[in-house]
């Protein structure tokens, strides 16, 4: 049974970490607002592009080896998720867990080598 | 602490929750003030490299600097480009600097000195470190404007690269210390190195992986070699361009957080956090208090990293992916199945 008590310090580390924060960002726009610093214009508020008007939408296409980085990612940290509980308790379960555990990673070895050979992993 | 403000007349309850707060803030107040001196630091290490004075002028050696900036940038006039999406663009910060000093809660100070003492304090660590690349994110899309976008893509890339790299790491040291409860990791390197040294990093096997470990961490939290997401001779000062103010600082202060929290890991994964370098008692030894070795060690750290910064040339982006990709991603795994395989047949032995 997890005891979930020692987690409320954290809960609330969040909320005053929240707090902080969002102080910070709002404090010194009320500041600004008070002390005359708080005046823009169009030009001050028109998004920073070498001092010309935007181009084109900057939103726009991006390399799609981006999307592949994050898809691997994912495979990876699942991989990494399943490690952790494994870590702690392989040592109580014997070889027939290292053997499991060693055959998961070599299946995900094979999917990383595909993909070392296909070419996922390369910038230019 | 509970027990004082007890005595103080207070319920159990209240002296639970008053305690809980105070040690809070008693982390996250000093580590601003941290980061604001680690800053000074890293400016001062870097002119003393480059042989110029650094900041010298506001206090007596300068020291008073990052508060002269933080002041200067808590009056200036927060800028939101019409362009942007404005409530997205104002959450980016406070979520970055809010997981920056999150972590904080299960960094162990000394035996007793940690706020949460959970038994997976290590996943918890790479959780939330994981969650700092959606400020990066959200604050480079509602921008809404070409460079902080480039920068934001980079970062993800970039950091979500190393995490893989990093969390295998981490097994190998939960492997080690049987346990990913952060006192337990210390504990275990008590007198680890022929019951002299206290740390992993006497290990043969380990060593390798503290040095992956340094390089991977450096890339994690965007610094040189690795600061490709705020190259300024290619996008003008990444992610941050279009913030101001102190939403502009608190990106500084999450990043010098985040900084400050990788060299933690360092000494507390691999050079014995809180516990004295030699398991030998001379004289007043043991009893110097653990989180002055801590400082020590997160200050000895911190040193390199500025070190790197100011001597290393950065990286070309699809180096610094096939560093990540193709050389820390299989090491990593392979040090996993040497690191398992050894404790097993030393640990468990070979009759099964």
């Amino acid at each position: 049974m997890v005891d979930l008590s020692q987690y409320l310090p954290i809960l609330i580390f969040l909320i005053i970490a929240l707090g902080l924060s969002a102080l910070f960002v709002f404090l010194p726009m009320g500041v600004a607002r008070l002390t005359g610093a708080h005046n823009p214009d169009a030009e001050k508020l028109s998004e920073y592009e070498c001092g010309f008007p935007a181009f084109e939408d900057p939103r726009s296409q991006f390399d799609v080896r981006f999307y592949l980085v994050a898809i691997l990612f994912i495979i990876f940290d699942l991989e990494a998720a399943f490690l952790f509980p494994w870590a702690v308790t392989v040592f109580d379960l014997g070889w027939s867990a290292w053997i499991g555990m060693m055959i998961f990673l070599g299946i995900l070895t094979v999917g990383f080598v595909y993909e070392w050979k296909s070419g996922a992993l390369d910038w230019e | 602490m509970t027990a004082f403000f007890q005595s103080l007349g207070m319920n159990y309850e209240w002296a639970w929750f008053v305690a809980t707060v105070a040690g809070i803030l008693l982390i996250a107040l000093p580590l601003m003030l941290a980061v604001a001196m680690i800053i000074y630091v890293d400016r001062k290490v870097w002119a003393a490299i480059a042989l110029r004075r650094g900041p010298n002028v506001v206090g007596p050696f300068g020291l008073l600097q990052s508060f002269a900036d933080g002041l200067k940038v808590f009056l200036q006039e927060t800028i939101i480009p019409s362009a942007a999406n404005k409530g997205l663009f104002l959450i980016a910060p406070i979520v970055t600097f809010t997981v920056a000093l999150l972590a904080w809660a299960v960094i162990p100070f000394g035996p007793e000195a940690v706020l949460a003492d959970i038994n997976i304090g290590l996943l918890y660590v790479l959780a939330i470190s994981s969650l700092g690349v959606y400020g990066v994110v959200v604050s480079g899309w509602a921008s809404n404007s070409k460079y902080p976008f480039f920068s934001a893509m980079r970062a993800a890339a970039q950091m979500i690269s190393y995490e893989v790299s990093i969390g295998f790491l981490l097994v190998c040291v939960i492997l080690w210390a049987g346990t990913s409860n952060m006192n337990g990791i210390i504990e275990a390197q008590r007198g680890h190195g022929l019951g002299i040294v206290n740390g992993f990093f006497f290990n043969p096997l380990l060593f390798p992986i503290w040095v992956m470990f340094l390089i991977s961490a450096l890339a994690e939290t965007a610094r040189a070699p690795f600061d490709l997401t705020e190259a300024e001779s290619e996008l003008v000062a990444g992610y941050q361009t279009e913030y101001s103010s102190m939403s502009f600082a608190l990106f500084w202060l999450g990043e010098y957080a985040n900084v400050l929290l990788m060299c933690a890991l360092n000494a507390i994964l691999f050079f014995g956090g809180w516990l004295p370098p030699l398991n030998v008692d001379l004289i007043p030894w043991f009893d110097i208090p653990g989180w002055i070795w801590l400082f020590a060690k997160i200050f000895m750290f911190f040193f390199i990293f500025s070190w790197v910064k100011a001597t290393v040339p950065r990286f070309r982006y699809d180096q610094l992916m096939r560093l990540g990709w193709k050389v820390f991603l299989p090491l990593s795994l392979l040090f996993i199945v040497l690191v398992s395989g050894w404790l097993m047949l030393t640990r468990y032995g070979v009759a099964a």
